[in-house]
Order: structure tokens, then C-alpha cells, then sequence
């Protein structure tokens, strides 16, 4: 037997030893790069280095850091979802109306995290077994679910006052605001959810060959419903706990979200083609967001220009890894 | 005799892996040369370099005597060099006149001219004896009828030197020899050919000599192909001698296991009834269009059947999706490796693990790496999979290995009892398919049903204990081995039902003469 034939011999060492340089270099070259950005801002920007201020960033990207997570399995299975930020209004909205009603507080998150499932599934049902376009399907639900908060609270913020709702955005944990120790518990399970179980393991073969993975034994039309199920479900969360902290249900509320949570995927290395995602990779996105952001505002800039950032930003972070695949393929 | 064109120490790294290491040779105008070797032996590497597509990291290569360096694939055209690539590059969109002309249309007042480009491309298909109307999109013409528009293409160009990867992997037989027979014709022309075929009667056929590579390196050059025998050739490839590559061993066959009544449905003509015995291998053969894939797919849940049973040891197998034949133990590795097997983006290990991991989950939820691991491990030993590891992503390996994971993924199936391989060894070296072959009776010899759908006739009589032929998405008749020639199952393969036996395969066989209409022949699949 030659298998000593069979193996390629060893490359040159100098050329080896590159090629995993390069690999280091391109694995955690957005981890180090948001190491750097900090370092750099905590050394130069007054007041950025602060307890306070870092609790106040982190909380600041909670429900991007929610919805980012199923987002991911959303992008890694090549779909994708726009309505994310109407259903968020629409949860905050239907629970601040129903605990307006009833004044139980279980019924109000019941009813809002109901909403969202629902909404998820509708999406589910509309792209995996009736073929509708992902984008059109969710352009057309994030379309009809604004209406409908703005509908069903009539165009006005419906006020919450009940003391335990408010609390859910407002309690601290051990110094943490529930809203950031919520956003934890999401990375933690969501990435468990992505690398430890046949579900995440499903959702990339499908992002990857959906033809090959349904061959392979996926039943793909039903994983797809659930994949945007659960976003929904999460979105909802994300949606409740918004209006807790404003104390209000804003029919208009986070518009624009389903593009910022998008780029903080983006960013976390998620590619738009499916089939590759790391939850490490959009904690990183979700925090160079928030950060940019945060000390934009201490440095007091335009928001004007804070749109212009985020933009170039995004376009940054796109052209690094088109750069990287772009090596990998030469 | 002078060499047209010169390969000299040709060297080509990868991360890891020495593509090419100080290849050597030369290839003269009017000949066909043939490059012979595993997958992963360099071949196609070599002809990535001779098109401008990669650069080489050490030596060079000479065209008509001068040294050349080629920056980009435009440069490659520009000193007269065509490669028609294994996958055929082509804009589906636009016209034949249009692809063939493509960045060189004719303009007239700054308009493009379209009559005289039509013209230009008709004037020139006729010369080449091809039938096609140069008004028609790339996107409704067969997979072969686009080849021919590729090699219009170079003719355009003015090629001098036409390098074909595995032209034919995709063809029918008929369209087979109107490529064989326009190859002729430019060597006759005096141009200098490169061909690459794993099929070795095409070489034969072909070729006037033949460079040999094996793992990046150049291995022997025969420069008269004719005078090479055939073991020679394999044994070369191989670097081992291999006797029969077949390695047909009869087996004791079981009971009736897998009995399929009446199946139809979408491209199968009638309902269709066939059954396998335990430990048999089946051999299906057909024309391509015959509906053997499609017959396939339907007893794999894959497409939806409009009628019919498939009863596995005498109890239904659930209808629905291919994960209800995967739970009764069908399996099926399909014909397009790259688009329906593997899954590109992930790992050797993954490919693997893929389906069977359901059966060893840690408290039903979550995935055992390690135990994964060491099951991906065990398969890329015992298979010969050919990875520098098992994170590898799989679509970085050679088709042969990537069947073989495919393979992989069902032979770690617990529950296996039925195995459908389709084209299994289509575009794989002589080594793999050996390799292949030997799993296939390894797990008939576990008292499995193997079926195996082929467009090689020689391979479906080699391994196959009975053989079913298909024509025009009918069952057509069974052959026992014993009575399975390539007469009798050619004749019934054959559409021409009135002719005798003998004649159809004469027929088959005759060089396409005359006829050059790549139309209407045989129906012809296109891409999908």
C-alpha cells in the first residue's frame, strides 16, 4: 500500500507556516480588530471607559443583540427577514394594549410573544412551502404588521404604568440590567442552538445546498418555518422588553431595526450566501455596532453623520471579507 | 515534426499540496495529445495554467518556440490558446452568435451588427459541420450542442491550440462521436490538441500519444498512444497493479426485498415495476433522457409520485420527502455530485455525519463531536478518502473523494438496506472507481440491494448481477449477467425497436457519418 504517496507532501515550511498565519489572521481578524477599536477608545475618548457607560452601551444594543441571533440562523439558512422591526413595534404595542385591558402582566407577554410566533410562521409558511421570494414574503408582512400596530392602537403610543412590566427593562441583576442579562442568555443559547445541536447543523446545509441537504435526509420546508418561527418569537421578546424601557407601545418604533440588525450579521462574518455563520463572529458585530455608535454620541456627532458611519462601516467590513474569500480562492 | 507547444518544469502550489511539481513535456501541432491520471493528479491544474488562469510558481511554458507568461485568461487567448473547460463558460442568456463573438461583436455605426454576426457564426458552423441555428439562446440548447459553440468559439479565436477537459463526461453516445469526429478534424486542420478523458477507448480512439501524471507529477510520455497497452496505461495511473477493476465476486442472493409496483410520475412513461433481491447488485442502463434518474428519485421520495408502492422486506415505505426512505433505509447518492450530493461549504466530517447523527444525539438534542470525529476519521480510512484532514471543506476535494463521502454519509447509516447510486463513478479516475466498486459488493455482501444507474456500459455489465435497460422513460427489458452483453443491452436501449440486435448496436458503434443534426438524435438533458 503507498499511502505515503497518497498524502500530499509537505509544502515548503515557510510557505505553511504563512498559510496559517493567514488563517489565524483571517479566523479572528474581526475580534482583534474590535480589541484594537476599544483599546484605542478607552485610551482617547473621555467618559467611554467607564462602568457605567459600558453597561449603558451594552444595553443600548440588547434588542439588536436578540433578534441578531436568530437573524443569524435566518441569514445562514440563505433566507432573510425585513419584518423584524414592525413586528417589534407590534409586540410592544399589542402587549401594552392587552395589559391595558386585562392588567395581567403574563397575558400582556403571552399575548405579544403569540404575535410574533404567529408573524414568524406566517413567514415560515409564505417562503418555505408556498416559494414566495424571502425578500418580497417579509417586505410584504413588514408592510401589514406596521399597519396593524398602527391599526390596533389607533396611530397613538399606548402608555404602560403597571410597576412589574417596567421592571422587566429597568431591574438590575448583580449590576446588570435584565435586558443585557437577557441578551446573554440569547448568545449563549443560540449559539448551543447553532454548533451543538442537528437543528443549527440543519440550518447551515440548508444555507449551504438546500437540494443536497433535503437529499441528504433534512426535511427543509419544516426547519425553515421553525428558523423564522423562533425569530419571530425572539423579535417579539425584543419588542416587550423595548417597551418596558419606554414604558410605551410605539406603533412607529424601531424603524430601520431589520437593516441595522442585518449589518451587525454582516459584520459578524455571516455570509449572505448561506451556509456560514459563527455566534462568536455577531457578538463582535453587535458590539462594534453598539460601540460606534455609543461614541459617536460622547464625541456629541451630527446624526446626520452617524448615518454616513454606520454606512461606511458596513461597506468596510463587506469589502474585508470579500478581500479574505477573494485570497482563499487564488 | 516540431513541438507546437512546451511544457517546461511547471511547477503549481497550494496550500499543502503540490498541484504540480517540474512537469515536463511537449505536444506537437496536428496531434492529439491525451493527459491521463487520477483526479487531483494535475491535469486540470496544467490546463488552468496553459489558459491563463493561474499562474505558475516555478518554470514555464513555450508556444511555437517563444516563452510565454500569461497574466490573465485574455492573454492566453491572445497567443491562440483555447480551453474548453469540464464546466463550459458560457453567458445562458444571449444568442450562439453572441457567445461565439462574445467582446468581438461586429458594429456597424457604433450599433452592433447582428445580421453580420450571424452570418460571421452560421458561415463558420457550417464549415465545422454543425447544425444550430446561431439565433438561438445558449440556455435552450443541449449540454453538447453548447460544447460545440465553445469549440466555434476557439475556431473564431483562431486557436492554434485546443485543450478539452472531459468533453464527453456529460454527453450521449451519438453526440460523443460528432465531438470525436470534429476533434479529427482539427488535428487534420493542423492545430494542436490537449484532451483529458478518464474514459480510456476514447483515448485510444483519439489520441496519437499520451502523458501520463500521477500526484502533481509527470509520470511517462508515450508519444505513440497505439503502441500502449491498456494495463500499462492503468497501472501507470494507479501506481498499483490493478487486474480487473470490477472486482466482480458472485454472491449468494437472498429473497426479494425491495419490490416496486407500478411507480409514475413526472418524465417516467406508465407505471414501472421492478424488484431486487437481497445481496444483488442491479444494474440500470439507458440512454441519457431514459428516465432512470428520474425512476430513482421517485422511489426516493425526492419527487412525488403520481402512482405506485415501494414495499422494503414486505412493508411499505412511507411516501413524503427522502427523510422517510432515509428512516426505512433507502438511500440515494445522486447523479449531480456537486449540486445535489455534497454539501460545498462544509467539512469532510460534516458531510459524513450529516443524516446518520440522529441516531447518537446526547440526551436526543445535542450533537457528540467526538464520537463524530471518530467516525468521519474511520470512514476516511476505510474508504481511502484522500483529505489533508477532516475539517477539509469538501468541494476543495476531487470528485472521486467526494463521492466517496457521499458514500460515506450512507454506508454510516445503521439501518441501511438499500443503496441507489447514481453515475457513481462519472468524472472519477480509474483508482476511485475500483475503490467504488469495491464498496458497492462489500455492501451487497452484507445481503443489501444495490442499485446502480449507469451510463457506461462497460461498468454496468462489470459489477452488475442483473441489469435492467430503460428507453424513453419506460422499463425495457432485464438481463440476466450471464445474458447481458453490449449487444443485447444496446439493442434494447437503442429507440430503433425494428432493427435487429445486431444492427442497433452496429449502428451505435458506426462513426456519426453524415448526420450531423445534434437536434433531433437522442434526447438530450439539459442543465438544469
Amino acid at each position: 500500500m503507498n499511502v505515503s504517496s497518497l498524502t500530499p507532501t509537505a509544502a515548503p515550511t515557510a510557505a505553511a507556516t504563512r498559510a496559517l498565519q493567514r488563517k489565524w489572521l483571517v479566523e479572528y481578524s474581526m475580534p482583534l480588530g474590535y480589541v484594537v477599536l476599544f483599546a484605542v477608545l478607552a485610551a482617547t475618548v473621555e467618559n467611554f471607559f467607564s462602568v457605567a457607560n459600558v453597561v449603558g452601551l451594552m444595553l443600548s444594543v440588547a434588542q439588536i443583540g436578540m433578534v441578531a441571533c436568530t437573524m443569524m440562523l435566518c441569514l445562514a439558512s440563505r433566507d432573510f427577514d425585513l419584518s423584524v422591526g414592525s413586528t417589534i413595534a407590534f409586540a410592544g404595542v399589542l402587549g401594552a394594549i392587552i395589559l391595558e385591558r386585562s392588567g395581567s402582566v403574563a397575558l400582556a407577554v403571552g399575548g405579544g410573544l403569540a404575535a410574533g410566533a404567529l408573524i414568524g410562521a406566517c413567514n415560515g409558511v409564505l417562503i418555505a412551502y408556498l416559494r414566495v421570494n424571502a425578500l418580497i414574503a417579509t417586505l410584504a408582512t413588514m408592510l401589514m404588521v406596521r399597519g396593524l400596530a398602527f391599526i390596533v392602537s389607533k396611530g397613538q403610543a399606548v402608555g404602560i404604568a403597571d410597576e412589574s412590566f417596567i421592571s422587566f427593562g429597568d431591574a438590575r441583576i448583580a449590576g446588570l440590567p435584565l435586558p443585557v442579562i437577557v441578551v446573554g442568555i440569547c448568545f449563549i443559547v443560540f449559539g448551543i442552538l447553532l454548533n451543538q445541536t442537528v437543528f443549527g447543523r440543519n440550518t447551515l446545509a440548508i444555507g449551504g445546498n438546500p437540494e443536497a441537504a433535503r437529499l441528504a435526509g433534512v426535511r427543509v420546508e419544516r426547519l425553515r418555518v421553525w428558523i423564522f418561527l423562533l425569530q419571530g418569537l425572539v423579535t417579539a421578546m425584543a419588542g416587550l422588553i423595548l417597551a418596558s424601557r419606554i414604558t410605551s407601545g410605539q406603533p412607529n418604533a424601531a424603524q430601520g431595526f431589520e437593516l441595522d440588525v442585518i449589518s451587525a450579521c454582516v459584520l459578524g462574518g455571516v455570509s449572505l450566501q448561506g451556509g456560514k455563520a459563527r455566534m462568536f463572529g455577531v457578538l463582535i458585530g453587535v458590539l462594534i455596532m453598539g460601540t460606534v455608535e455609543n461614541v459617536m454620541n460622547l464625541l456629541d456627532v451630527d446624526a446626520f453623520y452617524q448615518y454616513l458611519m454606520r454606512g461606511v462601516i458596513l461597506l468596510a467590513a463587506v469589502l474585508l471579507d470579500q478581500l479574505k474569500t477573494r485570497g482563499e480562492r487564488r | 515534426m516540431t513541438a507546437y507547444l512546451e511544457f517546461d518544469q511547471v511547477c503549481k502550489f497550494f496550500p499543502g499540496v503540490k498541484a504540480l511539481n517540474g512537469v515536463s513535456f511537449s505536444a506537437h501541432a496536428g496531434q492529439v495529445h491525451g493527459l491521463l491520471g487520477e483526479n487531483g493528479a494535475g491535469k486540470s491544474t496544467l490546463l488552468k495554467i496553459l489558459g491563463g488562469q493561474y499562474k505558475p510558481d516555478g518554470g514555464g511554458l513555450l508556444v511555437d518556440g517563444k516563452q510565454r507568461h500569461f497574466g490573465s485568461a485574455s492573454d492566453a487567448i491572445a497567443a491562440g490558446i483555447a480551453v474548453i473547460h469540464q464546466e463550459l463558460q458560457y453567458v445562458p442568456e444571449l444568442t450562439v452568435a453572441e457567445n461565439v463573438l462574445l467582446g468581438r461583436m461586429p458594429t456597424r455605426f457604433g450599433l452592433l451588427d447582428k445580421p453580420k454576426a450571424h452570418r460571421l457564426v452560421a458561415d463558420k458552423l457550417a464549415a465545422i459541420g454543425v447544425d444550430l441555428d446561431p439565433g438561438a439562446r445558449l440556455a435552450d440548447l443541449s449540454i453538447a450542442q453548447r460544447q460545440m459553440v465553445e469549440i466555434c468559439k476557439a475556431i473564431m479565436q483562431d486557436a492554434q491550440v485546443i485543450a478539452f477537459d472531459e468533453p464527453t463526461s456529460s454527453l450521449s453516445h451519438r453526440e460523443t462521436e460528432i465531438l470525436f469526429r470534429l476533434v479529427k478534424e482539427l488535428r487534420a486542420d493542423g492545430r494542436t490538441l490537449i484532451y483529458i478523458s478518464h474514459r480510456l477507448e476514447e483515448l485510444y480512439e483519439l489520441c496519437d500519444a499520451c502523458t501520463i501524471f500521477r500526484d502533481g507529477r509527470k509520470i511517462v510520455t508515450h508519444p505513440v498512444m497505439a503502441e500502449v497497452p491498456r494495463e500499462r496505461l492503468i497501472s501507470d495511473m494507479v501506481g498499483r497493479e490493478l487486474s480487473d477493476i470490477y472486482d466482480y465476486r458472485t454472491r449468494p442472493l437472498g429473497e426479494a426485498r425491495l419490490q416496486v409496483q407500478g411507480l409514475d410520475g413526472h418524465h417516467v412513461d406508465g407505471p414501472q415495476s421492478f424488484s431486487v433481491r437481497g445481496g444483488e447488485v442491479l444494474g440500470f442502463f439507458g440512454l441519457v433522457g431514459a428516465g432512470r434518474s428520474e425512476l430513482m428519485r421517485l422511489l426516493y421520495n425526492a419527487d412525488a409520485r403520481s402512482a405506485g408502492n415501494v414495499l422494503l422486506d414486505g412493508q411499505p415505505v412511507p411516501t413524503g420527502a427522502p427523510t422517510d426512505a432515509i428512516a426505512a433505509g433507502i438511500v440515494l447518492c445522486p447523479e449531480d455530485r456537486k449540486e445535489q450530493g455534497i454539501l460545498a461549504t462544509a467539512s469532510v466530517a460534516e458531510n459524513i455525519n450529516i443524516s446518520c447523527r440522529r441516531h447518537d444525539l446526547l440526551g436526543g438534542l445535542f450533537l457528540r463531536h467526538k464520537r463524530e470525529a471518530a467516525l468521519a476519521e474511520e470512514f476516511i480510512a476505510r474508504l481511502r478518502i484522500k483529505t489533508p484532514n477532516r475539517q477539509q471543506e469538501i468541494r476543495l476535494l476531487s470528485g472521486g473523494n467526494q463521492q466517496k463521502v457521499i458514500l460515506a454519509r450512507w454506508l454510516a447509516e445503521p439501518g441501511l438496506k438499500v443503496l441507489i447510486l447514481d453515475e457513481p463513478t462519472r468524472g472519477i479516475d480509474v483508482g476511485a472507481k475500483n475503490d467504488i466498486y469495491r464498496i458497492i459488493h462489500e455492501v451487497a455482501e452484507r445481503g443489501c440491494c444495490v442499485i446502480v444507474v449507469s451510463s457506461e456500459l462497460p461498468e454496468v455489465l462489470g459489477i452488475s448481477d442483473r441489469v435492467i435497460v430503460m428507453r424513453e422513460g419506460a422499463i425495457c427489458g432485464e438481463l440476466a449477467r450471464a445474458e447481458a452483453s453490449e449487444t443485447a443491452v444496446l439493442a434494447l436501449a437503442l429507440p430503433d425497436t425494428a432493427a435487429p440486435p445486431a444492427a442497433a448496436a452496429a449502428a451505435a458503434n458506426a462513426p456519426a457519418g453524415a448526420a450531423t443534426n445534434i437536434n433531433t438524435q437522442y434526447p438530450s438533458r439539459s442543465i438544469a
